[in-house]
């Protein structure tokens, strides 16, 4: 493997600074790597390897003429394929979007490209961010790194799996009820979700417009902070978007101090239907957090119990009213339209052709909860259990600084095996979730592999809004600590890929 | 509750989606397990609890009412389905033919 692979984003963007690589000469690496490998991991759905290397050369050129380049310059990123990116398509997994090119760039995509990065593709993903192991994208699956039989969580399967199999150093991710975090667990990467309002949703197709949230992936705590900050900060283009200067992320992740830091272990999200290894890991790194100064004390937040009901009739109801504009009209896939059929018939063939199974099971419980009738018991009770969970975080950060939770409660499942089992599929997200229903910022951090599988495992810290930083100080105390019992980084043991030549 | 093929079809047609007779067949059981699931809600939601639509408590945000370029209109236009004379063209919009 090509040395540049495996490592960090911020040594390779220190030595594309120093001009002892060149950023043409890294991005070149990885999309080799992507050629090699990608066939089997099928974490990207569109690479574009002339505008990389445009754009690598660009930020060389800036660097050998002694112009000032961010943090990250030069390097190579995959970007999930619900944000827009002008001259690239956007399917957001769909068949819907199939060969879609957005007319304008999503805030993310923007400041990436201002802040010098060097965007290698679109990564895959399920179907609208509809899903937990990428297996509900119309492309076909991504698979984990780790045992390619196996899932690589989802929604953001192919942002994660692109990280663990060193195709990329950097990749975006959204998270609506967990894409994040839960993909980063199973492949044992670093996922944030920011706080709601943290990063601009402007140019994200929207699933569920009041939990969706873009956030860093990475392999490193510290590359993530750095990816933070580039992406986040306030966006008048999106009038959810908090106007407060981003947290001091960066600052957290080399520190890494948890000296006094309160750390809550919640009650409801472990024990009883976790898997063991998964609840051994997250121990484990509970009592290291505590041998490195943290006080560590078990809070309940009882609300949790509903939060995935309440999350499956919140999402399905948002989704079924922001993807009523795929109507066949303006853009995307228009199916049956011979003259003879209305536009009415039109669209019902092209959303009939153009979704997926998942889909379509949510816009119509979207529907039903938020038809005459049924309104007030589904729809308003999910809407004051949301109420319920606020107010329980709300209790709990009165008493602690951050709340920890095993990110999934089990590793990374085999390919199929819940694919026609909804219920079963929206169990991964089950201790992700509260943190969207509340909007606070949340991560998730490998911690070991499960001894019966000898998978990853993540640990979830969860933090009060616009304390994202804490998240990192977390994070950054657990990769050093881990790093140094295990003699090295986690990614270090991920099974190497049989390279095919081009 | 019962979830009827015939009632996913209803709201199939709500959603403006057309689904097959096999399909509904297949639907129906899982969306009545979903909302079985989901109908736990109605235990825990007192009628005094205030519901919460969003994560922040938000106030209208305004900006100038500034004239600003639009999109080049060849740029939205390359995305649709079908465009004719600089504008999207559809199918007819009625049921019926007039």
């Amino acid at each position: 493997m090509n040395e540049h692979l495996r490592r960090s984003a911020a040594d390779l963007a220190a030595d594309i600074a120093a001009r002892r690589i060149s950023s043409e000469e890294v991005t070149r690496a990885h999309l080799e790597r992507i050629e090699a490998v990608d066939e089997e991991v099928h974490a990207f759905l569109h690479v574009d390897g002339e505008r990389a290397l445009a754009a690598a050369r660009d930020v060389d050129a800036r660097v050998a003429a002694g112009e000032p380049v961010g943090p990250l310059a030069g390097v190579p990123l995959g970007l999930k394929d619900v944000l827009t990116m002008r001259g690239a398509p956007t399917t957001c997994g769909s068949k819907i979007l199939q060969g879609w090119h957005p007319p304008y760039d999503a805030t993310v995509t923007r400041r990436l490209l201002e802040a010098g990065l060097v965007v290698l593709g679109k990564t895959n993903m399920d179907e609208f961010a509809m899903g937990s192991s990428t297996e509900n994208s119309a492309y076909g699956p991504t698979r984990n790194p780790w045992d390619t039989s196996r899932i690589p969580g989802g929604s953001g399967g192919g942002s994660a799996a692109a990280l663990a199999a060193f195709e990329a150093p950097l990749t975006i991710g959204t998270d609506t009820g967990g894409s994040i975090r839960q993909p980063a667990a199973v492949t044992g990467t670093v996922g944030v979700k920011p706080t709601y309002g943290g990063t601009s949703r402007y140019g994200l197709v929207a699933l569920a417009s009041s939990l969706d949230q873009p956030g860093p992936c990475a392999r490193t705590v510290l590359d993530a902070a750095l990816l933070h900050e580039v992406i986040g900060g306030h966006d008048p283009l999106d009038s959810t978007s908090i106007d407060a200067p981003v947290p001091d992320v960066v600052g957290a992740a080399r520190s890494g101090d948890v000296t006094g830091l309160k750390v809550g272990v919640v009650r409801e999200l472990g024990g009883a239907g976790y898997q063991p290894g998964v609840q051994q890991r997250f121990d484990e790194a509970v009592a290291l957090l505590s041998s490195l100064g943290a006080e560590v004390v078990e809070v309940s937040c009882p609300s949790f119990e509903q939060a995935l009901a309440a999350y499956y009739l919140i999402l399905p109801s948002e989704c079924s009213s922001n993807l009523a504009k795929f109507d066949a009209m303006r853009f995307g896939l228009r199916v049956g339209d011979d003259g003879s059929r209305s536009a009415e018939e039109v669209m019902n063939l092209t959303r009939e052709a153009g979704f997926g199974d998942e889909v379509k099971r949510r816009i119509i419980i979207g529907t039903y909860a938020l038809s005459s009738g049924y309104y007030d018991a589904y729809y308003g009770s999910a809407q004051k259990v949301r109420t319920l969970i606020v107010r329980d975080f709300a209790a709990a950060f009165e008493t602690v600084d951050v709340l920890v939770s095993p990110t999934t409660p089990t590793t990374a499942w085999p390919l199929g095996e819940r694919v026609d089992d909804p219920l079963a599929m929206y169990a991964a997200d089950l201790c992700t979730i509260p943190s969207n229903l509340a909007g606070n910022a949340s991560a998730s951090f490998p911690v070991g592999l499960a001894p019966e599988d000898g998978l990853p495992v993540g640990l979830q810290v969860i933090a009060p809004p616009m304390a994202d930083d804490r998240l990192y100080r977390v994070g950054a105390a657990l990769e050093r600590a881990l790093t140094e019992q295990w003699g090295g980084s986690l990614l270090d043991r991920v099974p190497e890929r049989a390279e095919v030549s081009a | 509750m019962a979830l009827t093929p015939e009632d996913v079809a209803k709201l199939a047609a709500l959603a403006r989606i057309d689904l097959t007779g096999e399909e509904l067949q297949h639907l129906a059981p899982q969306l009545e397990g979903i909302l079985e699931a989901v109908a736990s809600v109605q235990q825990v939601a007192d009628a005094d609890i205030p519901p919460t639509s969003h994560a922040l408590p938000l106030t209208n945000v305004f900006r100038p009412d500034e004239v600003r370029p639009s999109l080049p209109r060849e740029d939205v236009l390359a995305g649709a389905p079908a465009a004719e004379e600089d504008r999207f063209r559809v199918p007819r919009i009625l049921g019926e033919e007039a």
